[in-house]
């Protein structure tokens, strides 16, 4: 009885969705269920930390001003000084969004929350949200570099050289192959460990993994939030001729 | 389903991952090795080095992980089933 209720625990079911029809789109209804939980969770945890401001910081305002200063460094350091202000908040919410419903995918016993078909898990562990997220940040680099340099943003596409082109070309769509792929696999390929491992020996074995998968998906989380700002970069970089010699911006 | 269809993709499956494992395996001794030699020959950049060296890993697992991507496709969404 115990036992049977542990392997429930750890069912196995990939490619088990719950359906749901949506104005006529097939939607996967699991995913979307544990997106808003997690958005519910990111929301209440900055309006608790943010609610009473203090000169000086305690409890959950420290944490949250720690999780801001996070973003505004990675942003900072992959995007430049001077441009990275306007995207804080984009590579701030991709990264939270992929922390917290990674972490939850781990911590959340979301096995006791019986669904018609297939499991709740992590959002992240399937594959439209990781191609959603992924499309996201293709948008967004093509939105940042075509708003600061127009039309002179194609020129990259012939930089350093015309006979480029083609490849030039195809990293527009090998970028968010690799992005969602990443993300996706190495969710995926955690929970499965972890689910394979408890089938196995259901006691304390799995532990090291579980502890190892929450550090891989915290670090995929960077990863992806690094990436998306490196693209960024990259897109809205300018080569400056003159550089400004009056230091200020 | 059809066996040879079958068969061909748990053989397929357990390639794609054991193939490329090998790539990232080399790839990660050899960053690790040169981050214990960086380590030893200057034992204060230990914190650079290995922030330095997880976000490389974690690049290097990817390309295990595309592998361990397409042999779940092949077990669970299988295109070639009918």
């Amino acid at each position: 009885m115990i036992q049977s209720f542990f392997f429930n625990l750890t069912e196995l079911s990939v490619g088990q969705h719950w359906y749901w029809t949506i104005v006529g789109y097939q939607v996967h209804g699991q995913v979307l269920v544990t997106t808003w939980i997690v958005f519910t969770i990111i929301r209440t945890l900055s309006l608790a930390g943010n609610r009473n401001l203090k000169e000086i910081p305690d409890g959950l305002q420290n944490l949250t001003e720690f999780i801001t200063e996070f973003i505004r460094d990675i942003a900072k350091t992959q995007i430049g000084e001077h441009n990275s202000s306007n995207w804080v908040s984009f590579l701030g919410a991709i990264f939270l969004f992929i922390f917290v419903s990674n972490w939850s995918g781990a911590l959340f016993p979301w096995h006791v929350l019986e669904i018609p078909n297939g499991e709740l898990a992590a959002p992240t562990n399937d594959i439209n949200t990781t191609v959603a997220l992924a499309f996201l940040t293709s948008i967004a680099y093509f939105y940042g570099g075509l708003s600061k340099k127009r039309l002179s943003y194609f020129k990259r596409y012939i930089s350093p050289a015309a006979f480029l082109l083609p490849i030039n070309v195809l990293e527009d769509f090998t970028k968010p192959l690799s992005l969602s792929f990443r993300l996706f696999g190495n969710v995926l390929a955690d929970e499965l460990v972890v689910a394979v491992l408890v089938t196995l020996v259901p006691l304390i074995v799995p532990i090291p993994l579980i502890l190892l998968g929450l550090f891989t998906s915290a670090i995929q989380a960077l990863v992806f939030s690094t990436l998306a700002g490196a693209y960024i970069g990259e897109a809205i970089e300018e080569h400056h001729l003159f550089p400004n010699i009056f230091g200020c911006y | 389903m059809n066996p040879l269809i079958a068969s061909a993709s748990v053989v397929g499956a357990g390639l794609s991952v054991g193939l490329a494992a090998i790539g990232s395996g080399v790839g990660q001794g050899t960053a690790a090795g040169y981050a214990v030699e960086g380590i030893a020959r200057q034992p204060e950049a230990e914190g650079k080095i290995r922030g330095a060296l997880l976000l490389s890993f974690a690049f290097m697992e990817s390309l295990t992980i595309y592998g361990l991507v397409v042999a779940l496709v092949l077990l669970f969404a299988n295109p070639f089933v009918s």
